[in-house]
């Protein structure tokens, strides 16, 4: 096992996660209750991942990111480096990736929230945010925890993205999908066979996990 | 004493609009009652004064307060109006125990004060042993004085409650709109009620507010809205039917007299002496007879004189005048077979067991 690799793996998908969290949650919120007009052009940003090759996606970041870009020449202006073949860049692209993931269960989940519950709350006096954290998240949780799980186990198992735009720098961007890869390539079978029946037995157990939780409803 | 200024108007996408605008004086307990068919927009004015919906045009004053104005984009959100609100369903947290579902508004409140509120309004609400139970373990009835208690835990300066009756079945809607009015009296908070439902007007309001199409068709206080309907759109609201306002004047075997005008009605009591009711007569259960007879089980036998006679399909609808005006419905069998005409004396009879009481506050 390529314990570098795995850590790496681990962090990439906590940070990930985290930041989805950050970011996802209120964006979900928004979605799940807002009927604006461009609404549905949000929605379609938000899950065209989903159907998009991580290749095209990677190759856009890298176009948008490069060195000579508005956002490469800022990146290097606060943190002195370049985003293509960092972690950063990785970190951002996968967030980018995983955002169907984590946003579109946490919406489906807060759509499912009783909207007289969220007026209730707001007319006894809570503010909205104050409203999300004590009515709607508390009301819809098996989705949240959805969304983070589908979200962390998805960046476990990620390929082509984390090569477009990282490469395959050890201990920099080369995650645990990229070392089986390169161990297939160098004909160590049982190296690719060992962390490959490692991310088998996380998955089948991530998706066990996740649809127990999603049979369990909040009994109104 | 505040005054609430209101005018607003509000259009769906491809519905009926609402343009309603009244001034009403913001005072003591008073209760007042939208009354108005369903889709007449009652309840969306209601939102509309919440804060939950937005009007396209006008605005909404509470005293110096602006809670909304088009023209100059002002929308106070609904967590800051100080409302108390209590939605149709009771809309209660089902994740949370009764206790903390009345104590939800305790924000920015100290601890100690947050205790004493829960303390005491589980007692006016007699919630007592019902604490740490969930929504779903409550009945209607208790739900509906969780949600009431809820709704008034911040001391809200004006009350909103949406059908607060209709989630409940006719029997307990009976009993509960007879607590909700002892209630809303101890509270002392100024109250509007939307209602379908002309035996929560009577009981309950002071003034009634007749909405039908998203107009304001009258208002007035309830005895003259009531009384005195000034359109046939007013009429169809509150009835053609007989309701007549007056008060017990004493109970003997379990039958009350009520005193109406200069006439005497007898009845189920309602309440105790003293207290005013508010009677319903529906034009069916109005038996006419060309003169009184002695020997019927009803109670109420009335003299009358026939004022007008309308034809309707297969009956006839007579009004008496009894001292107070009466509506009979008879088949046209009946009605021939009597020969009433207008100007003609006659009894109306009418067993005490058919009329509807409800006790005002």
């Amino acid at each position: 096992m390529d314990w570098v690799a795995v850590g790496l793996t681990l962090k990439l998908a906590a940070i990930t996660t985290l930041i989805l969290a950050v970011v996802g949650l209120p964006l979900a919120y928004w979605l799940a209750t807002t009927n604006r007009t461009w609404r549905p052009i949000v929605d379609a940003v938000v899950a065209v991942p989903l159907l998009l090759p991580p290749t095209v996606l990677g190759f856009y970041f890298l176009v948008a990111t490069g060195p000579d870009t508005f956002v490469g020449r800022f990146y290097a202006f606060v943190f002195s480096g370049t985003i293509p073949f960092s972690f950063a860049g990785v970190l951002l692209a996968s967030v980018l990736y995983n955002l169907p993931f984590a946003v579109r269960p946490f919406a489906s989940g807060f759509a499912a929230v009783d909207r007289r519950l969220i007026e209730a709350s707001r007319c006894l006096g809570a503010s909205a945010p104050r409203t999300f954290a004590t009515v709607v998240v508390p009301l819809s949780w098996p989705s949240v925890l959805t969304g983070l799980v589908l979200a962390f186990a998805h960046t476990v198992g990620e390929f082509g993205v984390v090569l477009m735009v990282g490469g395959n720098i050890p201990g920099v961007t080369r995650t645990i999908a990229l070392a089986i890869y390169d161990d297939v390539q160098a004909l160590d079978y049982a190296g690719a066979n060992q962390a490959s029946a490692v991310l088998l037995v996380f998955a089948v157990s991530v998706l066990a996990v996740t649809y127990s939780l999603q049979r369990r409803v909040v009994p109104v | 004493m505040t005054l609430l200024d209101v005018d607003i108007g509000f259009h769906y996408r491809n519905g009926p609009g609402i343009e309603c605008h009244w001034q009403d004086p913001i005072e003591g307990p008073r209760v007042t009652v939208f009354l108005g068919p369903s889709g007449s927009g009652k309840s969306t004015v209601l939102r509309c004064l919440a804060g939950l919906e937005r009007p396209q045009r006008g605005y909404v004053r509470f005293g110096d307060r602006i809670w909304f104005d088009a023209a100059r984009g002002v929308n106070v959100s609904p967590d800051r109006r100080n409302l108390g609100v209590l939605f149709q369903d009771y809309a209660l947290f089902p994740h949370l125990t009764v206790e903390r579902n009345v104590a939800f508004g305790a924000y920015g409140l100290a601890q100690s004060e947050v205790a004493r509120r829960v303390t005491e309004l589980i007692d006016v609400f007699q919630l007592q042993g019902l604490e740490s139970r969930l929504p779903r373990q409550l009945s209607g009835g208790q739900q509906q004085r969780v949600a009431l208690a809820r709704a008034v835990f911040r001391r809200p300066m004006l009350l909103l409650l949406d059908e607060p009756l209709s989630a409940l079945d006719r029997a307990t809607g009976d009993e509960m709109r007879e607590e909700l009015g002892k209630l809303i009296r101890v509270l002392g908070i100024p109250t509007y009620i939307v209602s379908h439902n002309r035996a929560d007007a009577l009981a309950l309001a002071d003034r009634t507010v007749l909405l039908d199409e998203g107009r304001i068709i009258q208002r007035g206080t309830t005895q003259d809205v009531f009384d005195a309907p000034t359109s046939s759109a007013a009429a169809r609201l509150v009835g053609v039917d007989t309701i007549l306002l007056g008060r017990i004047a004493s109970i003997d075997n379990g039958l009350a007299r009520v005193t109406v005008g200069s006439q005497e009605v007898r009845v189920a009591p309602p309440a105790e002496v003293g207290h005013e009711v508010a009677l319903c007569v529906r034009a069916e259960d109005v038996t006419i007879a060309r003169h009184d007879a002695v020997d019927l089980s009803a109670v109420n036998h009335w003299r009358a004189v026939v004022r007008a006679n309308t034809q309707e399909g297969p009956l006839v609808r007579v009004v008496l005048d009894c001292g107070f005006r009466l509506s009979a419905l008879v088949t046209r069998d009946a009605w021939q077979r009597l020969e009433l005409k207008s100007g003609d004396g006659a009894w109306a009879i009418v067993k005490a067991t058919t009329i509807r009481a409800l006790p005002r506050n």
